[in-house]
């Protein structure tokens, strides 16, 4: 509607010879957008196209194998059921991350808004996007030698208590989750702070007045209304947390088969792309799924 | 309904004193207000009483119960906000039915006694709407029904009304003193709107720099100021010093002005309100106090005239006069002004 009173305002000042004649909206419009779009199409669209079309293929384009259409690769889970076991493991490795990211983020987040003030709240916000701006490698490296044996929670235990046996969760589905909601906790943390520095403290004044101790305020008042941040938190975290590969293979070890690895695998070891990207669709699929059948209750939920 | 005392509150925050020393009883089923400027310690106050903010010295008591170490929740309390703060995710009657829950009180008999709080607030019907399809009056009508619905000990509102228009503001005035007298609750009211803690308190406490200045009737703390700050914050006054002389005043310009008021030894220096409208025009039957000024401004404001004027010796004065007979003053005119010594008030600095 800007545009059409620009355009309108220069039609009318077109009396004037030295006004240039106005282009059409639509040509501005186009302008405009084309940025946004034009890179969305580069750097989404077009590589998503690719590997939707490697995934229809019978073997990888470059070898000298001849390539035809087909759609075996999406039989994959029929074909080798192990993939069901992997990828409900993989299922329930994002299920229990993005849960106790919620749980803490959301506590760390409360604790952040709650009690503390300015600059302190500032120098917490930093400390708790360390993780994001170190080496996603040395991070997951470093627990390595926090957990295995003989490692720093091992010596820390044995300090305690002497005669205690040892201690590894390193190789664990533990490990896993343990450095998953290390690296992934950050998303919960923001979106639920951003969440709930918009609710007025006379909303938890309000609360308290009229009777409600601090467990009730949390689970009536605070939680639906950071809904949102809870729910754009968990989408951040459970899309890549299946997809993961770097922590289930350093910390995981021989139990860290998961999609993502073997997806991971496809393209660099066994140079199947078409399996890879065939894999990738299905669980994009189900994510998508899994958001479809939610959505609905999430919206409810969080409705007002 | 029930009675809350206040017995030496003291609180700073770091080197700052808040509140002085403050020692005051709000009767049972009285509606007080505090007034005062920002920073005078009147919503730390509240906030006191309420339980948000514990005092460093001094007790509070509501009914029979001290309760300077119990926590807002066991108050049994009802308050109002400024900004409203009713719970955006709830609908009307679940904001309302919220504070019974906490009771135990569910199912049948609170949808009762939401039904009745939202009948009093002349909303009956609104229950299934939510927060947001309100308007801001009717959102704090809905707060108030939250807040009696409860039947608390002691009603307190922090500036309930300053964010509504005036029109509104005036009719939520006349809604919440009906509510109040039907309710019979113990209210006490933040405000630093002067007119509306005239209009609808028992009691009005004039607070400055965390001591209460003044408390009292309205009549009373207005027409009988006992400080140059009370007579200045609640309404307008004309301040005239001099010395005390055989039972009157002398003026620095020489006049002496009589005043109904207790005034101290001869030679003392005192200070004298006046209210602006006590102050009149002289005519012949005028009365004995009487000063010579010159118009400076003229407000013309339709049933009321106020003119701002000089003395000859440079003192500021205010008078309103009513326009009864549509005549107005123009400004540069010299004219004499009289009162009576009944309204001549001595207040301390």
């Amino acid at each position: 509607m800007q545009n059409d009173q620009l355009a309108l305002a220069q039609t009318r000042g077109s009396v004037d010879p030295r006004v240039k004649r106005p282009l059409p909206a639509w040509v501005s419009t186009t302008a405009l957008l084309l940025p946004t779009y034009g890179w969305l199409t580069l750097a989404v669209f077009l590589p998503l196209l690719t590997m939707l079309a490697f995934s229809f293929m019978s073997a990888t384009p470059m070898g000298k194998t001849p390539v035809e259409f087909t759609l075996k690769q999406y039989r994959a889970f029929i074909d080798q059921p192990y993939l069901l076991r992997i990828g409900f493991n993989s299922l329930m490795m994002g299920f229990w991350t993005t849960l106790f990211c919620a749980i803490l983020g959301f506590l760390a987040a409360v604790a952040l808004v709650r009690a503390t003030v300015g600059k302190t709240r500032e120098a917490l916000l930093v400390l708790i996007l360390l993780p994001f701006w170190t080496n996603g490698l040395v991070r997951v490296f470093s627990w390595t030698m926090v957990l295995r044996e003989n490692g720093f929670l091992d010596n820390l235990l044995h300090m305690v208590a002497p005669d205690a046996g040892s201690i590894s969760i390193l190789y664990t589905r533990y490990a896993v989750v343990l450095g998953l909601v290390h690296g992934y906790l950050p998303y919960m943390i923001l979106t639920c702070y951003i969440a709930l520095v918009t609710i007025d403290d006379a909303i938890i004044e309000a609360a308290a007045s009229l009777g409600a101790r601090w467990w009730t305020i949390l689970y009536k008042i605070l939680i639906p209304m950071a809904a949102p941040g809870l729910i754009s938190g968990a989408v951040l975290i459970f899309i890549p947390v299946i997809g993961s590969f770097m922590e289930p293979r350093i910390l995981g070890g021989r139990v860290g088969v998961t999609m993502g690895t073997v997806i991971e695998d496809q393209f660099t070891q066994a140079f199947n792309w078409p399996l890879g990207a065939s894999l990738s669709f299905t669980l994009l699929a189900v994510v998508l799924a899994i958001f479809a059948t939610f959505s609905g209750i999430l919206r409810r939920g969080t409705a007002g | 309904m029930t009675n809350v005392k206040v017995k030496s509150v003291a609180k700073t925050y770091g080197p700052i004193p808040v509140l002085t020393d403050i020692s005051t009883e709000f009767e049972e089923g009285s509606f007080t207000s505090l007034l005062g400027p920002s920073g005078s310690g009147k919503t730390t106050l509240l906030r006191i009483i309420a339980g948000f903010i514990k005092p460093d010295e001094g007790i509070i008591m509501i009914g029979n119960n001290d309760v300077t170490n119990v926590p807002v929740w066991g108050r049994n309390i009802g308050m109002m906000f400024q900004s409203y703060a009713l719970f955006p995710h709830m609908t009307i009657a679940q904001n309302v039915a919220f504070g019974l829950e906490r009771r135990g009180i569910k199912g049948e008999a609170a949808r009762k006694e939401v039904d009745r709080a939202l009948e009093m607030v002349r909303l009956s019907g609104f229950g299934d709407r939510t927060p947001k399809q309100l308007s801001g009056g009717q959102q704090q009508r809905v707060a108030l029904a939250r807040a009696i619905v409860i039947k608390p000990s002691v009603l307190l509102l922090d500036e309930p009304l300053s964010a509504l228009d005036r029109r509104l503001r005036q009719e939520m005035q006349v809604e919440l003193l009906r509510i109040q007298r039907e309710s019979g609750l113990t209210t006490i009211f933040v405000t630093h709107d002067q007119e509306e803690a005239l209009t609808l308190s028992d009691k009005v406490a004039i607070l400055d720099r965390g001591r209460i200045v003044q408390i009292g009737e309205p009549e009373t703390v207005y027409e009988r100021p006992l400080t140059r700050f009370a007579a200045e914050f609640l309404g307008d006054s004309n301040f005239l010093s001099g010395k005390v002389e055989n039972g009157a005043v002398r003026l620095s310009n020489g006049t002496v002005v009589r005043s109904d008021s207790a005034l101290p030894g001869n030679g003392a220096d005192v200070t004298l309100a006046i209210r602006p409208e006590k102050m009149s025009l002289a005519t012949a039957d005028s009365q004995p106090n009487r000063l010579s000024a010159r118009i400076t401004t003229v407000i013309y404001a339709g049933p009321v005239l106020s003119y701002i004027l000089e003395t000859p010796d440079g003192l500021p004065l205010k008078l309103f006069a009513q326009n009864r007979d549509g005549r107005v003053l123009r400004e540069g005119e010299t004219v004499s002004l009289s009162w009576s010594p009944e309204h001549t008030i001595a207040v301390a600095n």
